[in-house]
């Protein structure tokens, strides 16, 4: 099938629609409930801007609870996994979610699942 | 499909329609993508609905290709047009019937232009002139080819031999209508219905007898978009659109798609091809694909042409079991046949999309 789009020269651009209704939601939930500051979050990205896993890898916990609240759970697992959990950004953080606890929580969450 | 509120929302778009007398610019490209649906068209208004069209020989590209494709400025591409409304005029025509979508939203912009700029329509005037001698009236009445055919299509229905219907359950076909982007999504109050709920071709689907689908991408564009088609490491953007249009439709399995643009039925058409032999996937049944139509094959059909005099042998997803299905007679041996009988030559079967009834 590849050999064939090669000799095409294009090939199919994967769709990057969210699909809300297809995508997992019950996960989102379970971490929500565990740790209820989730729900403060505003993507304000003060985590992500102070993260010293950022200095070394393209960790993102904002880009972490975006996916989390779509439902696109599948790469989490590999994400949460960067964390060193030295709570920089629990100090920083304008609206006090707990993110120490939270990371905890999605591991706890997404790993048993894609292990 | 839910028609109360879209029935109110295709009240609000009407658009008058002449009736007669019209003056029509064929396309750059149907003629070769689809070589007998402009034909169709000009013997249905001439010989069935008795009505008056001016085939124009002389009038050109309205360099629309060119124009959005960042080739063509659009002070040259007004000069050309003004050119076609001066033939119109010299003809002694008023009500101008565009073929192609595209043309008809450079049409239209193009006179909204010079409506809201009259200075600019001063010195298209002065450059047709020194070009080429010419002055011209604008149209009275600007309609695309699908407006007309919208216009007559109950007296269409009337004379039809055939309808869309399954000739052995009596249901009515299950049909995907596409819309042209150039056609209302510019200009929504120039198209019938709108630019969310384009009624030019539900309507003819309704009369003669079909069943329109309403799908999630119904309103998203075939993937034409000229420059996402020109350069070839680009097409892929073309493909993954008419990908995603399919893989919305597929689960309500349409019977055909019908289209009133030059390039959507060619990529809608095409792009099966391409997707079975990339992907090894088919949208129809087996390994069919879903028959694509432009709306005067389609009415060429149901008025009982023969479907080779209209061209059905160039589409790449065949007929066949479309004309099977409403029971619409056809000779397999004159499919590659030319108009004095003269062998065409057959093409090769593709890998996966079924091609042959025999294979």
């Amino acid at each position: 099938m590849e050999k064939k789009a090669r000799q095409f020269g294009y090939t199919i651009t994967r769709d990057r629609q969210i699909d809300y209704d297809a995508n997992k939601h019950d996960i989102s939930k379970i971490v929500a409930a565990a740790e209820p500051s989730l729900n403060l979050c505003i993507s304000c990205g003060t985590c992500s801007a102070t993260c010293s896993a950022a200095l070394f890898t393209d960790f993102s916990l904002r880009h972490v609870i975006l996916l989390l609240r779509r439902g696109e759970t599948s790469g989490l697992a590999k994400e949460v996994a960067k964390c060193m959990l030295c709570g920089k950004c629990q100090l920083v953080c304008p609206r006090n979610v707990s993110t120490r606890n939270l990371i905890i929580q999605i591991s706890k969450a997404v790993i048993p699942a894609q292990l | 499909m839910k028609l109360e509120g879209k029935r109110l929302i295709w009240q609000e778009y009407q658009k008058e329609i002449a009736d007669d007398h019209y003056f029509y610019a064929r396309s750059c490209i149907r003629q070769t993508f689809f070589p007998g649906a402009e034909a169709v068209f000009v013997k249905i208004l001439k010989e069935e609905l008795g009505k008056d069209i001016h085939d124009e020989k002389h009038h050109t590209s309205c360099t629309g290709i060119g124009y959005h494709s960042d080739v063509v400025p659009f002070d040259t591409t007004m000069t050309v047009v003004a050119r076609q409304f001066a033939l119109m005029t010299e003809a002694g025509y008023e009500n101008y019937a565009a073929s192609c979508v595209t043309s008809f939203g450079l049409y239209t912009e193009i006179l909204d232009t010079w409506h809201h700029f009259p200075e600019t329509e001063a010195k298209i005037r002065e450059f047709l002139f020194k070009a080429t001698g010419r002055e011209f009236n604008k149209p009275k009445n600007l309609a695309h080819a699908s407006d007309i055919v919208y216009k007559f299509r109950h007296q269409i229905a009337g004379k039809a031999k055939y309808k869309l219907v399954d000739k052995d359950t009596g249901e009515p076909l299950k049909v995907v209508e596409h819309i042209g982007c150039h056609y209302s999504k510019m200009f929504p109050h120039k198209g019938i219905g709108g630019a969310e709920y384009p009624y030019v071709l539900s309507g003819m689907i309704e009369a003669w007898g079909g069943e329109v689908i309403d799908y999630p991408e119904r309103r998203h564009c075939c993937g034409f978009g000229f420059r996402q088609y020109l350069v070839q490491a680009n097409r892929g953007f073309s493909l993954s659109c008419s990908k995603k249009k399919f893989d919305s439709m597929e689960p309500y399995e349409p019977d055909m798609i019908i289209t009133n643009c030059p390039g959507c039925p060619m990529f809608l058409d095409r792009w099966q091809y391409a997707l079975s032999e990339m992907e090894g996937k088919t949208y129809g049944k087996g390994k069919n694909g879903i028959p694509v139509f432009t709306y005067e094959e389609v009415a060429g059909l149901i008025m009982g042409y023969d479907p080779w005099e209209i061209g059905l042998q160039v589409h790449q997803v065949p007929a066949e079991p479309l004309l099977e299905k409403i029971g619409i007679p056809y000779d397999p041996d004159r499919k590659f046949k030319g108009k004095n009988g003269e062998d065409l030559g057959m093409p090769e079967s593709p890998s996966y999309l079924k091609f042959y009834a025999d294979k």
